[in-house]
C-alpha cells in the first residue's frame, strides 16, 4: 500500500499561525480575507490605469492586444549540436511556434570553445548549443526565414559576439539587417546578482552591453539588443517583489549607461524588452506585469524624459517557472504550466515560453514539449481570456495587489539608491545578500510546510512514474572538437591574428566594438579567441562576497 | 558504523613533524574536538614551535581580509616559504554549525603544495579566540610551516586577543566605512601594528588617511616605540596590474619584525603571550575540573537555583567551591 | 565536547547555479554541522585537497548542467588515489532518475535529488559519518 501524507489542516494551521501569517503570497504580502471597493478607493482611472496601449500602460502596451495579434509562442529550440537544434526549431514552428529560443552549453555561455581543456564534459551540456564559430551560426539558422521568425539567443557575457555571427550570416544571405527582428538576452547585470555566467568586471560589461545597443539602434531597428531579466534573479530565490524591483533598477541603469555614452534615449529605448517568471501565484504574477508597466512608464517619462511613446512601453517575455518544477510526480508539471501560462496571458505578456514537465531533470522529449507548446494554444483558442484586454481590471484584489508591487518597488529603488546605484550594489554584495536570503527562507518554508508544494511535501508518493528520456549524443563532444580543429587548420591565420589584434586595440578605447567583431566571425575567429582577448584586456570578475 | 579505534599520536606526530597534511589535518580535528590526547598532543608538538612568524589579520567583514590574505601568501611564496592559514567564522550560537566560506577568496592557492589552509568555527568562543586557535598555529608550525596567518572574524573582542597570538598585527580598515571610528572606540587601532588602508581607490580614501594619521598621532603614548604604519592597499582588481600596495605591506611587516627583533621586544612580547596562553589553559581545565565535580555530586544545579532564588550569590559560591577543592585537599 | 561533522560544499566544472548548494548549505549548518563552502568552478584535484586539508567528514556536490557522469568519476578516483575512504560522498541536483544507479556505482554513496528535504540529508549524513 503506498503511503500518502496529508497537508496540514489550514484552518487549524491558520488560526495557530495568526491568520496573515499564513496567507501570504511568495513576495511575503498579507493576503486579506475580502478586498472591497475601498481597497481602490485611491485609484485613479487617468493615471493609475489609462486605456490599453496609452500611458501608464498598466492596462496593455497595445490597444488590442491578442485581439488582433497572439503573443509570441516562443519555445526552446537547442541542442548540442548546431544542425541538430535546427532540425528542432523547424520541427517546434511545423507545430506552431511563432517564435524561438536558442540556449548556449556551458563552454559557449562561459566564452569557451568546445576544444578548450575546461570544456571537457560540458560540450553541448544541458540541451544547449555549442557554438564556437560562424559556421555552427551558419547550421543553427539553416532554412530559418530569418525575416519572419523571431529568434532570442540566450546569451549574455558572449552576446556581442553571438550578435556579430547573426549579422554575418543574414548579410550572407543577403536579408537586409533592418528586417531581422529577435532578441538578445545581453543582460550582464543579472549574471552578477544570479546566474553567475560573468566574466569581465561590470563597467567594463556594461561598455560591450551599450556597444551592442548602439550597434543595434544604428542597423538592426526591429531586433531588441538587450531582454532585462527578472526570471533568473527569481530562479535563485528572488521573490516577485524583488524580482521586479532588482529587473527595474537594471533596466534603468543600462538606460542611464546608454545616455552617459551619448545616446539620445528615444533612439534606443524603443527596443529595450524584459523578461520575467510566471510563479505559482496566480494574481501575484499578474499584478507584477501590470506595476512593471506602470513602473517602467513613469519613470522613463519623469526621470529620463523619454519623449516617443515607444519608449515608455515595457515590453515582456515571460517563462513559467522552471524551479517551480518537481522531479516527483512529474506530470504534475503539466498543470503547473497551465496554470502560469494563463496568468502570463492574463498579465498582458507579448511574448510566453512554456516548460515541458520533465524540465525538472531532463531536456524535453518530443512528447512533453509539445504537450508545453499546446498549452499555449489552447489558452488562446479554447479560454476566451484573449477576447478583451486586460479582463480582470478593476478587480479589488489585483488593484490593490498591483498598487502594493508599486510601492515596495520603491522602497527597493531608494536602497539601491543609498548605496550609489546598481554597480555599486552588486559591488556590494546587496542583491546576492537579499537573493540567498529569500531562497533559503523558502526551502524553510517547505521543510515546515508552511508552504505546500503537491507531491513534494504533500500527498508524496514513493514511487516514481517511468519517464521516458531523450537520449543524449556522447559522441558529440568528439565530433565538435574534431570539427573546430579543422576550421582552425583551414582558415587563414593571418587574418584571424589582425582581428585579434584589431579587438585588442579597440577594447582599449571608447570606439564601438560590433564591427571588427563582425569581421572577425567571417574571418573564422572562434568564440574562445575572441572573448580570450577580452579577459586580458578587460580583467576577470571575481565575486567579492559570498553571503 | 565503524568503531573508533584510539588515534595512534605519537606516530600522527612523527608524520606530523615530516610535513604530512594527513596527519596536521587530523591532529587538527583532534585539538579542535579537545579529545582526551588533546594535551598529549600539544606536549609532543610544542617543542617544535616558536619559529614560524605568526601574523594576525583583522578588521570588519567585508574590508577585505581574506583578498589581503590571499596576495600575502603568493608574496611569501615567492620567497620560497611554506605558509599556513588559519581563517576563523562564527559558529551559530543556536544551532552550533558554521558556514566557512573564507577559502573561495584564497583560490589561487588551492593547488600550492607549500600552502596550507584551515577553516575554523569559533565554536562557542563569541568574544575572543578560542584554544584551539593557539593549538592549530602549533600544529602547524611543527608541521614546517613558516609563514601563518591568523584571520579572525572582527568581531571586536577577538581583534583584541590576536595580539596574544601573533607578533605583528594587522588591522584592515576601508575609507567611508565608519570602521575607523569603530576601531578607535574599541582601543583596537592602538593595539595593531599596521593599519591597512584597503580599497584605497575609493572616493574618501585619502580624507580617511589623513584622519587615521591625526588619530594615530594624538594616540595615547604606547609603551614601545614602534609607531603604527598605514599602508594603503587595493587587494581586489580586475587586473593584477591594478593592485596596490601588496609589495609595501610586505616590507612593513619586515620592518616591524626586524624593529621586534633589534629591540628585543620580542622577547617581552612572548613573555606576555605566554603568560597569557597560560592563563587561558589555567582558566579552561579549572573551570572543566570544577564543573565536572560539581555536577558529580549535583551540587552545581543545587548552587545556580539557590543563586537564582537569591539565597546565595556567584562569589559566595566559588569562595565556598574554592575553599572546598583548593584548600583542604579534596 | 561534542565532536561537529564537518561537510566540504561544492560545484565542479562550469556551471554557476549555486542557489541550492547555498541553500543546503545554510540548511546543514542550521542542524549543527561545519559547512566548508568552496562555490563555483572547482576542479577535482582542488576538492581533495580542500577535504583533506580541512579534514572533513563528507563532501557534497551540486550538480545541474549535465556535467554528472563525466566529474563523478573523476572526483571518486581522485578521493581514492588520496586515502579518503572514509569520506562520505554524496550529491544533489537535477539529473534524470536513470542516472542514479549509475552515478551510485560510480562512487557517490548518497543521491539527493532536487526536492529532496533536509531531514532527509540530515539524518544521512548522522547515522552515515563514517569517522566518528
Amino acid at each position: 500500500m503506498k503511503k500518502l501524507k496529508n497537508p496540514p489542516d489550514r484552518k487549524t494551521a491558520a488560526a495557530q499561525a495568526g491568520d496573515c501569517n499564513f496567507f501570504r503570497n511568495l513576495s511575503g504580502f498579507c493576503i486579506k480575507p475580502v478586498y472591497s471597493i475601498e481597497d481602490i478607493a485611491q485609484l485613479d482611472e487617468k493615471t493609475d490605469l489609462g486605456r490599453p496601449g496609452d500611458y501608464p500602460y498598466t492596462r496593455g502596451v497595445h490597444e488590442t492586444m491578442y485581439r488582433e495579434k497572439l503573443w509570441t509562442i516562443r519555445q526552446l529550440g537547442s541542442l548540442d549540436s548546431p544542425s541538430r537544434a535546427n532540425e528542432r526549431i523547424q520541427h517546434l514552428i511545423g507545430l506552431g511556434a511563432t517564435g524561438v529560443s536558442i540556449c548556449f552549453d556551458m563552454p559557449t555561455i562561459m566564452g569557451r570553445d568546445s576544444d578548450d581543456p575546461l570544456a571537457e564534459g560540458e560540450v553541448g551540456s544541458c540541451g544547449g548549443v555549442a557554438v564556437d564559430c560562424l559556421d555552427d551560426m551558419r547550421h543553427l539558422l539553416d532554412g530559418i526565414d530569418l525575416e519572419a521568425i523571431s529568434i532570442n539567443f540566450v546569451s549574455n557575457s558572449q552576446s556581442a559576439v553571438i550578435l556579430a555571427m547573426f549579422v554575418a550570416v543574414a548579410q550572407e544571405r543577403g536579408v537586409p539587417l533592418s528586417a531581422l527582428s529577435g532578441t538578445m538576452q545581453n543582460d550582464i547585470l543579472k549574471e552578477y546578482q544570479a546566474q553567475k555566467s560573468y566574466y569581465f568586471p561590470p563597467r567594463e560589461s556594461m561598455r560591450l552591453t551599450v556597444d551592442t545597443i548602439q550597434y543595434c539602434s544604428q542597423h538592426l531597428p526591429r531586433f531588441n539588443p538587450i531582454s532585462i531579466s527578472g526570471y533568473h534573479l527569481a530562479s535563485a530565490g528572488a521573490t516577485p517583489v524583488e524580482e521586479l524591483a532588482f529587473t527595474l533598477a537594471n533596466g534603468f541603469t543600462y538606460v542611464a549607461e546608454a545616455i552617459k555614452a551619448g545616446l539620445d534615449v528615444d533612439d534606443f529605448a524603443p527596443r529595450l524588452s524584459f523578461f520575467f517568471k510566471a510563479h505559482n501565484d496566480i494574481f501575484e504574477n499578474i499584478a507584477k506585469l501590470r506595476a512593471a508597466r506602470r513602473i517602467w512608464a513613469k519613470t522613463m517619462r519623469q526621470t529620463f524624459r523619454a519623449k516617443d511613446p515607444r519608449s515608455l512601453r515595457c515590453r515582456i517575455h515571460t517563462q513559467t517557472s522552471g524551479s517551480s518544477l518537481t522531479a516527483q510526480q512529474a506530470e504534475n508539471n503539466i498543470i503547473r504550466v497551465a496554470l502560469q501560462s494563463l496568468s502570463a496571458v492574463l498579465g498582458g505578456t507579448q511574448s510566453l515560453h512554456t516548460n515541458a514537465y520533465d524540465e525538472s531533470y531532463s531536456i524535453p522529449t518530443p512528447r512533453s514539449e509539445k504537450i508545453a507548446l499546446r498549452t499555449q494554444q489552447i489558452i488562446a483558442h479554447e479560454s476566451g481570456v484573449i477576447n478583451t484586454v486586460d479582463p480582470l481590471a478593476g478587480s479589488y484584489y489585483l488593484e490593490a495587489m498591483t498598487d502594493e508591487m508599486e510601492k515596495k518597488c520603491h522602497g527597493y529603488f531608494r536602497e539601491i539608491e543609498k548605496l550609489g546605484g546598481v554597480i555599486s550594489a552588486i559591488e556590494k554584495g546587496y542583491f546576492q545578500h537579499i537573493i540567498a536570503d529569500s531562497a533559503f527562507r523558502y526551502q524553510r518554508e517547505i521543510e515546515t510546510k508552511a508552504r505546500i508544494v503537491v507531491g513534494l511535501n504533500a500527498y508524496v508518493e514513493q514511487e516514481d512514474t517511468e519517464m521516458e528520456m531523450r537520449e543524449i549524443d556522447a559522441e558529440f563532444e568528439k565530433e565538435k572538437i574534431a570539427n573546430l580543429r579543422a576550421l582552425k587548420q583551414n582558415r587563414d591565420p593571418h587574418r584571424v591574428q589582425a582581428c585579434l589584434a584589431d579587438i585588442r586595440r579597440i577594447a582599449q578605447t571608447t570606439q564601438n566594438l560590433m564591427p571588427i567583431l563582425v569581421n572577425a566571425v567571417e574571418a573564422n575567429t572562434t568564440l574562445g579567441e575572441i572573448i580570450g582577448v577580452l579577459r586580458e584586456v578587460f580583467g576577470e570578475f571575481r565575486e567579492a562576497s559570498v553571503y | 558504523m565503524v568503531p573508533k579505534k584510539k588515534p595512534d599520536i605519537q606516530q600522527m606526530v612523527q608524520k606530523l613533524l615530516t610535513g604530512d597534511r594527513r596527519s596536521a589535518a587530523r591532529l587538527i580535528t583532534l585539538v579542535e574536538n579537545e579529545v582526551d590526547e588533546h594535551h598529549d598532543i600539544m606536549r609532543l608538538v610544542y617543542p617544535h614551535t616558536g619559529h614560524a612568524l605568526i601574523i594576525g589579520i583583522t578588521g570588519a567583514g567585508g574590508a577585505g581580509k581574506s583578498s589581503l590574505t590571499d596576495h600575502l601568501i603568493g608574496k611569501f611564496r615567492e620567497k620560497d616559504k611554506k605558509v599556513g592559514a588559519v581563517v576563523v567564522d562564527p559558529s551559530s550560537p543556536f544551532s552550533g554549525g558554521a558556514f566557512l566560506g573564507d577559502r573561495i577568496r584564497l583560490q589561487n592557492h588551492s593547488q600550492d603544495e607549500g600552502v596550507y589552509i584551515r577553516s575554523l568555527a569559533s565554536r562557542g568562543n563569541l568574544g575572543g579566540l578560542s584554544r584551539a586557535t593557539y593549538d592549530v598555529i602549533r600544529i602547524l608550525e611543527a608541521m614546517g610551516m613558516e609563514v601563518i596567518f591568523v584571520e579572525t572574524l572582527g568581531a571586536g573582542q577577538d581583534e583584541i586577543d590576536i595580539v596574544q597570538i601573533a607578533s605583528t598585527c594587522l588591522l584592515v580598515l576601508t575609507p567611508g566605512m565608519g570602521d575607523d571610528i569603530q576601531a578607535m572606540k574599541a582601543g583596537i587601532m592602538e593595539i595593531a601594528d599596521i593599519i591597512v588602508l584597503n580599497k584605497a581607490d575609493l572616493d574618501g580614501a585619502t580624507t580617511c588617511l589623513r584622519h587615521l594619521e591625526a588619530v594615530l598621532s594624538v594616540a595615547q603614548e604606547s609603551q614601545t616605540s614602534w609607531k603604527p604604519r598605514i599602508v594603503p592597499t587595493v587587494s581586489v582588481a580586475s587586473k593584477a596590474e591594478n593592485l596596490r600596495g601588496i609589495d609595501e605591506l610586505v616590507q612593513t611587516i619586515g620592518e616591524h619584525q626586524n624593529y621586534l627583533r633589534s629591540s628585543r621586544e620580542i622577547d617581552q612580547a612572548k613573555f606576555v603571550r605566554i603568560e597569557h596562553e597560560l592563563g587561558l589553559i589555567f582558566k579552561d581545565e579549572l573551570q572543566k575540573i570544577i564543573f565536572k565535580g560539581l555536577r558529580g555530586t549535583g551540587k552545581k544545579k543545587k548552587y545556580i537555583r539557590s543563586i537564582m532564588d537569591r539565597k546565595n550569590d556567584p562569589y559566595s559560591v566559588v569562595d565556598e567551591v574554592l575553599n572546598t577543592y583548593l584548600f583542604s585537599g579534596k | 565536547m561534542k565532536k561537529k561533522i564537518k561537510v566540504l560544499m561544492t560545484k565542479v566544472g562550469l556551471d554557476g547555479h549555486d542557489r541550492g548548494a547555498k541553500v543546503v548549505a545554510s540548511l546543514l549548518k542550521a542542524a549543527g554541522m561545519e559547512v566548508v563552502y568552496l562555490g563555483m568552478y572547482q576542479t577535482p584535484a582542488g576538492i581533495v585537497k580542500a577535504a583533506i586539508d580541512e579534514d572533513v567528514d563528507v563532501i557534497g556536490l551540486s550538480y545541474l548542467s549535465g556535467e554528472h557522469l563525466v566529474f563523478t568519476p573523476k572526483i571518486v578516483s581522485e578521493m581514492k588515489a588520496n586515502g579518503l575512504d572514509d569520506v562520505l560522498l554524496i550529491a544533489g541536483g537535477t539529473f534524470p532518475v536513470e542516472d542514479i544507479p549509475k552515478m551510485e556505482a560510480m562512487g557517490i554513496d548518497k543521491i539527493f535529488r532536487a526536492g529532496s528535504l533536509m531531514p532527509t540529508i540530515v539524518s544521512y549524513i548522522e547515522e552515515n559519518v563514517k569517522k566518528h
